[in-house]
């Protein structure tokens, strides 16, 4: 077997440092050796989004990224998302629309969301809806997860002037 | 009490367990870990039909990291001549599924498993057990498993005195059907098809099990019912249920398919060899391959009416696929088929029909939607010949309150009837279409169920509560509990916290599943409440000295009855609490009832669809649901839960599909080929809830979760016909369907 790698790397604003295999994924690292178990594997391929994280700001699937790519990079996760006990304006509103049944999704879905808002802070349905088909929902029907995005886009824009 | 009068009954408050799901901190079962745990992986057949002649396991058991070994030798055998029922599985089938028998009856079968430090090495030593298979001849499809020539799954299996692939038949009958037809002006009988769909809950499934040197064993795992769990895992395993403590994780995603077990028994026992914690997680293949779908099936509908819309006779013939053992959802479709009209002469019949797939589950409304399809489509084709609009037609023969259905019961006050008149008046029902645009209506029906359900009430002694119940949140029910337990305690909801509790803390409750969970838990909760609410009666009445009946509970304290009670300061819940220790002690009930009373749900849909001529892509750009849900405790669940069940019709409809290759191997085990309808693929699924209170429940309610899946699949195809002109009679009509259909004549623009 491979001796294991020695990363050093930045999660949700703290410096890291973790060994593994060079064959393990970051969502791997991340679930079984960082205890960050809020991004989720529910295909193992970049198919559903449950594992989305952001790296050096870009959304990617951490099912489909070596852990040793870490080395030196920013890492964000849905654990970094709220500001201590102040929910994320996302996280709140979905909560009061009901933007999730099962919640297995709904890390993923939240990271990829922020992600749409921080570089587009007025989306149109369709550009939410684009932007989140890489992050399957099977209950919702993507109405009120699509609905929330757009509500705190507005409350965000709001709250900015 | 009128809904108007509700304080939270209604409110669509922020789930009690809201936080943690959006923050990453809801722990689901393949989240969990334990000290000294390790990892369990199973082999599975590569074979869609073979013979096990044997198993060496010994090269797998001498890799280093390897702790436990297991076959179908360490499960226990429920012989096939003794039916052993648990809830709507078998044992004898179960104890077949989880681990091949003698036999591997489809690709992806498990037929051994390891544990061992790692996945990796565990997966290693997978490679390392040697089989020696048999391969037979496969039957994938219905006709194969039907042919007089097809390869015969199970030896013992006999239909009509010969070897046969059927395991059973279920029907239905009304009324005289031949007379019927007679009586008919216009009759057409159609052929259809639908195919097997994925429930495709995004959670695979996972379970951590620890077993301790006296057999003491603990399970947490993603279930739609622990006691479903720790019942199956205990028959299977031989051990007692109550050396078993089945703790429910927050679950991913069931839609019924959850109702069943895979990895617990073999976890359990790979757990016990290896003295270890054993986790297990299914890869999205395995899931695809080794869980269960639904049925596919194919049809025979034929339906009579008079001129003027009066139906004299309907009849369907569904053959449903279970997989590898027996068990498909015959009794959905033959009695939710012809369930929402008054028909005077009707007979539904049904074949289960084992082939070499996965064992089907559960799927949202079991059955319910193929029995429907036919139906629904051949009204759509009457009411177009005798020149009625389809709702019309649906009116004209809506069954209402004393109807007695086709399958047997006689309906009770209902709001069928009002979900076709809102639909007929509805905006979306008026709007024009533009080009290659069309509209399509269709109903539904699902029985909708009551059963076992247990809860606790407690009272804290800061005066709030904790409400503990049976059943797995599968969709936010936790919010629906605690809106009704806070109404009826008349305080804040957010005072009472609501918990699922695991198989050692609250009393038998039985699956989170046919819609039953907010109905029957919302009765033991509402009897629980009551209960305490009449021991802070009489705490109250024993500090006032006066008689318990002469204190009333309201708006969150105790208030003497009227003038004659006595001139008294209410006292609070909170007051109460305190002084609980002085006037009586602990202040908590808990109730575990057979519900009963869940009457049957029903719902119209419309859809409006684009067919885009070039990619030959049909697109649903406009949906509504339409229906009954009794009382919406919490609409916002209410609208997510029919929300998600027109998605789930519109990707069943359209796209999801299991492509076999010619060794009989599932092609596209993932969310890539397999596809599932993502964010860009819908609009917005706008719904209205009609509210016509169930009279055998304390709040009126009717399971809401599964009837919206039953209509969509029909008032999508019906949708396209009057796109294109095209009657698609089977199922997806997905892009090379549809485009291959755009070159017929009567497709033409």
């Amino acid at each position: 077997m491979a001796k294991k790698l020695h990363i050093s790397t930045t999660i949700n604003g703290e410096p890291e440092e973790f060994l593994c295999a060079p064959s393990d994924t970051m969502l791997d690292v991340l679930r079984n050796e960082l205890d960050l178990t809020g991004a989720k594997e529910g295909c193992g391929s970049g198919d559903c989004g449950a594992c989305s994280i952001t790296l050096d700001g870009t959304l990617v699937c951490s099912c489909l990224m070596l852990a040793a790519e870490a080395e030196g990079k920013e890492i964000t996760t849905i654990e970094g998302m709220a500001a201590g006990e102040t929910l994320h304006p996302l996280q709140q509103k979905f909560l009061e629309e009901a933007a999730l049944q099962c919640g297995i999704c709904t890390p993923g879905m939240l990271v990829a969301a922020k992600a749409l808002l921080d570089q587009n802070p007025d989306p149109t349905e369709t550009e939410v809806r684009f932007w989140l088909a890489g992050n399957l929902c099977r209950c919702t029907g993507y109405d009120k997860i699509v609905r929330a995005v757009m509500d705190t886009a507005a409350e965000m824009r709001g709250a900015a002037k | 009490m009128s809904s108007n009068d509700n304080k939270w009954i209604g409110e669509s408050t922020i789930r009690p367990d809201g936080a943690d799901k959006v923050t990453g901190r809801a722990a689901f079962a393949a989240d969990s870990t334990m000290p000294g745990m390790i990892w369990g992986k199973v082999l599975r057949s590569p074979h869609a039909h073979a013979k096990i002649r044997s198993i060496d396991t010994s090269k797998a058991e001498a890799l280093p990291g390897v702790k436990a070994v297991m076959t179908s030798a360490d499960i226990v055998d429920f012989p096939i001549d003794t039916p052993f029922p648990l809830g709507i599985q078998d044992m004898r089938w179960m104890c077949r599924n989880v681990m091949a028998r003698d036999k591997a009856l489809f690709h992806g079968h498990p037929v051994a498993a390891v544990a061992a430090m790692t996945e990796a090495i565990a997966a290693e030593a997978c490679k390392l057990i040697e089989v020696d298979y048999e391969v037979l001849p496969h039957a994938i499809e219905i006709d194969d498993a039907l042919a007089d020539d097809a390869p015969i799954l199970h030896e013992w299996m006999e239909f009509d005195g010969k070897p046969s692939n059927i395991a059973g038949t279920l029907e239905h009958s009304k009324g005289d059907v031949e007379a019927g037809f007679a009586e008919a002006d216009v009759i057409i009988e159609r052929d259809f098809t639908t195919r097997p769909v994925h429930q495709g809950y995004i959670e695979p499934h996972a379970c951590l099990v620890s077993v301790a040197a006296d057999n003491k064993t603990t399970i947490w795992s993603s279930s739609q019912g622990q006691f479903m769990v720790r019942a199956m895992t205990a028959l299977l395993t031989g051990m007692n249920q109550s050396d078993i403590r089945a703790i429910p994780a927050e679950i991913g995603g069931g839609f019924g398919g959850k109702t069943i077990i895979y990895l617990e028994p073999l976890a359990t026992i790979l757990s016990k060899k290896s003295g270890r914690p054993v986790k297990m997680t299914m890869t999205r293949e395995e899931v695809m391959r080794a869980s269960g779908p639904t049925s596919g099936s194919k049809s025979t509908v034929k339906i009579g009416v008079k001129k003027d819309g009066t139906i004299t006779a309907a009849q369907g013939t569904y053959w449903l696929q279970a997989g590898g053992l027996p068990g498909a959802p015959v009794r959905g479709a033959v009695g939710c088929a012809l369930a929402p009209y008054d028909i005077p002469n009707g007979h539904t019949f049904g074949y289960d029909v084992v082939c070499n797939r996965s064992k089907v589950a559960a799927y949202r409304a079991p059955g319910a939607p193929i029995g429907s399809f036919g139906v629904e489509c051949v009204l759509d084709e009457l009411a177009e010949e005798i020149g009625m609009d389809p709702l019309d037609l649906r009116l004209k023969n809506a069954a209402k309150e004393g109807t007695q259905a086709v399958h047997g019961p006689v309906y009770p006050v209902m709001g069928y009837v009002e979900s076709l008149e809102a639909a007929k008046v509805h905006d979306h029902y008026k709007a024009p279409l533009g080009p290659n645009q069309g509209r399509g209506v269709a109903s539904g029906f699902w029985f909708n169920a009551g059963g076992e359900s247990s809860a606790q009430v407690n009272i804290t002694e800061d005066g709030n509560v904790v409400v503990t119940t049976g059943h797995p949140d599968i969709g936010g029910s936790r919010a629906g509990i605690a809106n009704i337990c806070a109404e009826l305690l008349g305080i804040d909801y957010k005072r009472v916290s609501v918990l699922i509790g695991d198989t050692a803390t609250v009393g038998f409750s039985n699956l989170t599943g046919g819609s039953r969970v907010l109905f029957a838990s919302s009765m033991v909760v509402t009897e629980s409440t009551n209960k305490v609410i009449r021991t802070l009666c009489e705490l109250a009445a024993k500090i006032w000295d006066i008689d318990p009946d002469a204190v009333e509970w309201e708006d969150g304290a105790a208030r003497p009855a009227g003038a004659n009670a006595g001139q008294f300061d209410p006292l609070t819940l909170a007051e109460l609490a305190a002084r609980a220790n002085e006037t009586g002690g602990p202040i908590g009930a808990g109730v575990q009832i057979n519900t009963t009373g869940a009457e049957g749900g029903f719902g119209t849909h419309i859809c409006d669809v684009e067919v885009d001529r070039e990619l030959g892509i049909a697109r649903v750009i406009r949906y509504t649901v339409l229906q009954d849900v009794g009382r919406a405790v919490h609409p916002a669940y209410v609208e997510g839960q029919m929300q998600g069940g027109a998605a789930q019709a519109i990707g069943w409809a359209l796209n999801e599909e299991y492509l076999y290759d010619k060794d009989g191997k599932v092609d596209n085990p993932g969310f890539l080929d397999y596809r599932m309808p993502v964010a860009s693929d819908l609009p917005m699924l706008d719904t209205y809830i009609i509210e016509v209170p169930n009279p055998k429940h304390p709040q009126g309610v009717r399971g809401v979760g599964e009837v919206p899946l039953v209509p969509g699949l029909s008032a999508v195809r019906n949708a396209i016909y009057d796109a294109i002109g095209v009657r698609f009679n089977d199922l997806p009509i997905s892009p090379p369907r549809l485009a291959a259909a755009l070159d017929m004549p009567e497709a033409a623009e």
